[in-house]
């Protein structure tokens, strides 16, 4: 009989990840229904019944998102989840409590979304059609938050001023990355040779790169500029004039999903719309009996614009009202803590890229 | 209470067949069939979950983009590589630069090993305890920490601020690399190396022959001695002046001429894993050692057999059976350790497959086919020490 027992249990043991395989199977399945036209099903309905939008971000890059050390996260990307939390949940009390973010490498993050350990990703994701496409990653890009471009930086010591200069030189690259494509490309392009020394982590990158085992390093220039600052000495380091590529970064969510992708769609959209408006955190309030009919409807007052995507009315006067709108974002977040002119990101009506549809 | 009716079969007591389910055999098979159809229903539910995932994803399973082109660089590799091969190549090559690390790590794991177990028994009271702090602290750190105390700390603390450091005519060092003496590759010296590895194997069967002419026939193998010392002789001359030896030297780390660069990611891997791996195995030979009981250690004193002598012909030789199935599973985890390189940027197997995985988005294809790799390398490592577990066992007579 003690064998027996010993058996049963043994068998029990084998079942147990059975029952385990088949939950996730059964949310999935409700993921799927998503995917079709009912509004508000799937991730979305599963974000508000939770409670809590999980938001998989970088964590280590000054202005983009960074925890400090009482733990807050801070910068664009964070803004970003912020203002999606609070237009899901309706409100912009305590909304850092709505929102969970989970520090993701670059190589995680994709595995991340698609396994639904984050709901959506805010991390200096390059928007490009193999990771849009059903066929490659299968992503949905919502609109681009900031236009960025590969860019070199080199040490002073060197002398280089561009990337020809960097034949038969190392240069540092963070893996799994469009940024390792686009050196190789050019690289191939210019006909030198140059030895590729690539790491897992952005932190062991700059920190090999601070070393000395690279004369340059290569990532977003926006990316570069943050990292410099937190070099042992800033001055030393120079931005090559070479911008190797286009990087448009902006938050991604799952295929298949357009309940959430229109959200995480329409809410970065109205961070810009909102500049364009003059609504800002401080005015919000008052915007919302504005004589306009354009931004009553923008804010909800008028018609039904949340509805028909599943959410209340005034999303974005909570969305603004927790993270403000693009312009005070980019000056909290980019503007005044790394010093990048807003180039590409001023608003279409200033010549810039920042272009939203029209809230009708 | 049978039935007065019907004619009752009289049995012979204890013949009367017992039920099904009292029997023991009926149960073994039983379970077995129970456990063969809980495997293949826990696979089946993966299975058709993962299809079914992928499906919504709009993905299938397939193996078709290892032809595309790869499109990134592998820093560092012995076989070409340039960005237009294909993902297949890729995964091959990173391969081969995961061959290069264990091959050199696992002999030198097993120097590591060997000497600071053997030197846990020494009556030097320095030595013992320089090797009981070596087990001790690699033993009871993480390899990631070592791995990053050897890069980071080690070798960009020892090359400092200059650019080269000549620590000797024998080792160059620099921020990107260790530079090590090596044969050049002219047509004499490949001569001299075949020369080199031909008189080799001749003299391990002259030496074999030796030794069993002298225990068959008390031959005095003084005639063979002779040989083999003036083969030696020869083979140092041949080592030393016939190779060709290059030596490393230059202006800066990106212009160095002769010799054979290692780049310090290599460098810190391997070091990282044999230092590692080595404490391990100094345990592993410190067991082995104690397992021979001391009545051989006292008889071979008596028998006149100085201390090196007791431990090379009498402790070693019966400590190796208890050492060596120990050690297979050591340098398998070596192996697996291996996939540490990618978060110092070496780029072998695991590196270039995350890679991969990044641009083509294939996880499960490719974790498979890591899997399968690392699969086919440990068992090829067990197949090897089997064999060597096999010749190092007692001879029975």
């Amino acid at each position: 009989m003690g064998k027996w027992s010993l058996r049963l249990v043994a068998a029990l043991a084998m079942v147990a990840p059975l029952a385990a395989c088949t939950t996730p199977a059964a949310n999935n399945g409700g993921g799927e229904s998503g995917g079709g036209a009912s509004v508000g099903g799937g991730r979305l309905a599963a974000v508000k019944s939770a409670g809590k939008l999980v938001c998989g971000v970088e964590g280590t890059i000054p202005g983009f998102s960074f925890v400090d050390s009482s733990g807050t996260y801070s910068g664009l990307d964070v803004d970003t989840c912020r203002a999606v939390a609070a237009a899901i949940f309706g409100t912009s009390d305590d909304i850092d409590s709505k929102v969970e973010y989970r520090n993701l490498d670059s190589t995680a993050r994709f595995p991340a979304l698609q396994n639904g350990e984050v709901d959506m990703l805010a991390r200096n994701t390059t928007w490009t059609l193999s990771r849009d496409a059903a066929g490659g990653n299968g992503m949905e890009f919502a609109p681009t938050t900031f236009y960025d471009g590969q860019g070199i930086m080199a040490t002073a010591e060197g002398g280089a001023t561009s990337l020809s200069d960097m034949d038969g030189k190392s240069i540092c690259v963070e893996t799994g990355t469009t940024t390792e494509l686009n050196l190789a490309t050019r690289i191939e392009e210019l006909g030198i040779s140059v030895d590729e020394v690539k790491f897992q982590d952005s932190n062991a990158t700059f920190a090999a790169y601070e070393e000395g085992r690279c004369e340059g390093i290569t990532s977003d220039r926006s990316q570069l500029a943050a990292k410099r600052t937190g070099l042992s000495n800033p001055d030393g380091h120079v931005l090559l004039d070479d911008v190797l590529s286009k990087e448009p970064l902006g938050p991604v969510t799952i295929n298949n999903d357009s309940g959430l992708f229109d959200v995480v769609k329409w809410v970065s959209y109205g961070l810009i719309q909102a500049e364009e408006f003059g609504v800002t955190q401080d005015n919000v309030e008052e915007q919302v009996g504005s004589e306009s009919a354009d931004v009553k409807r923008f804010l909800g007052a008028e018609g039904d614009l949340g509805e028909q995507i599943g959410l209340p009315n005034d999303f974005m006067v909570h969305a603004i009202k927790a993270a403000g709108n693009y312009g005070e974002i980019y000056d909290r977040n980019i503007g005044e803590q790394l010093g990048i002119e807003r180039g590409l990101n001023k608003l279409w009506t200033e010549g810039g890229l920042m272009y939203a549809p029209p809230f009708r | 209470m049978a039935d007065p009716g019907l004619p009752v079969k009289a049995q012979p007591l204890g013949k009367t067949k017992p039920p099904i389910w009292r029997d023991d055999r009926f149960w073994k098979i039983f379970f077995q069939f129970v456990a063969v159809a809980i495997v293949v229903s826990v696979l089946g539910v993966a299975l058709t979950n993962m299809n079914r995932n992928l499906a919504i994803q709009g993905r299938t399973f397939n193996f078709g983009f290892l032809d595309e082109v790869a499109g990134f660089n592998i820093g560092e590799s012995i076989l070409p590589f340039k960005r237009s091969d294909s993902y297949l190549y890729a995964f091959f090559v990173g391969f081969i630069n995961t061959l290069r690390l264990i091959l050199i790590a696992i002999p030198m794991a097993t120097v590591f090993g060997l000497v600071a177990g053997i030197a846990s028994f020494s009556s030097n009271w320095l030595l013992k305890k320089l090797s009981l702090l070596y087990v001790e602290i690699m033993r009871n750190i993480p390899i990631l920490l070592v791995l990053f105390i050897w890069y980071f700390v080690i070798f960009f603390g020892v090359t400092g601020s200059e650019d080269l450091t000549q620590v000797s005519p024998f080792l160059l060092l620099s921020k990107k690399g260790i530079w090590i003496p090596w044969p050049d590759s002219t047509a004499a010296s490949l001569a001299s190396a075949a020369v080199l590895g031909v008189g080799a194997i001749a003299a391990f069967f002259i030496s074999r022959w030796r030794t069993k002419i002298m225990a068959e026939r008390g031959a005095p193998g003084k005639t063979q001695l002779y040989v083999l010392l003036s083969m030696g002789v020869a083979g140092l001359l041949i080592f030393f002046f016939g190779l060709g030896w290059q030596f490393p030297g230059g202006e800066d780390s990106n212009n160095i001429e002769g010799g054979l660069k290692a780049s310090l990611e290599y460098s810190a891997m391997l070091m990282a894993l044999a230092a590692h791996t080595g404490a391990f195995i100094a345990e592993v030979v410190r067991a082995g050692i104690q397992s021979v009981s001391k009545g051989q250690w006292e008889a071979s004193r008596a028998a006149g057999l100085s201390q090196t002598q007791t431990m090379q012909l009498v402790v070693i030789p019966q400590a190796l059976r208890v050492i060596v199935p120990s050690l297979n599973s050591q340098y398998i985890t070596l192996n697996k350790n291996s996939s540490l390189a990618l978060a110092i940027g070496y780029p072998e197997i695991f590196s270039v497959s995350q890679t991969t995985l990044n641009q083509a988005g294939r996880a499960v294809e490719i974790l498979l086919m890591l899997t399968l790799t690392f699969l086919f390398l440990n068992l090829i490592t067990s197949f090897i020490m089997n064999r060597i577990n096999a010749a190092v066992q007692f001879n029975e007579r």
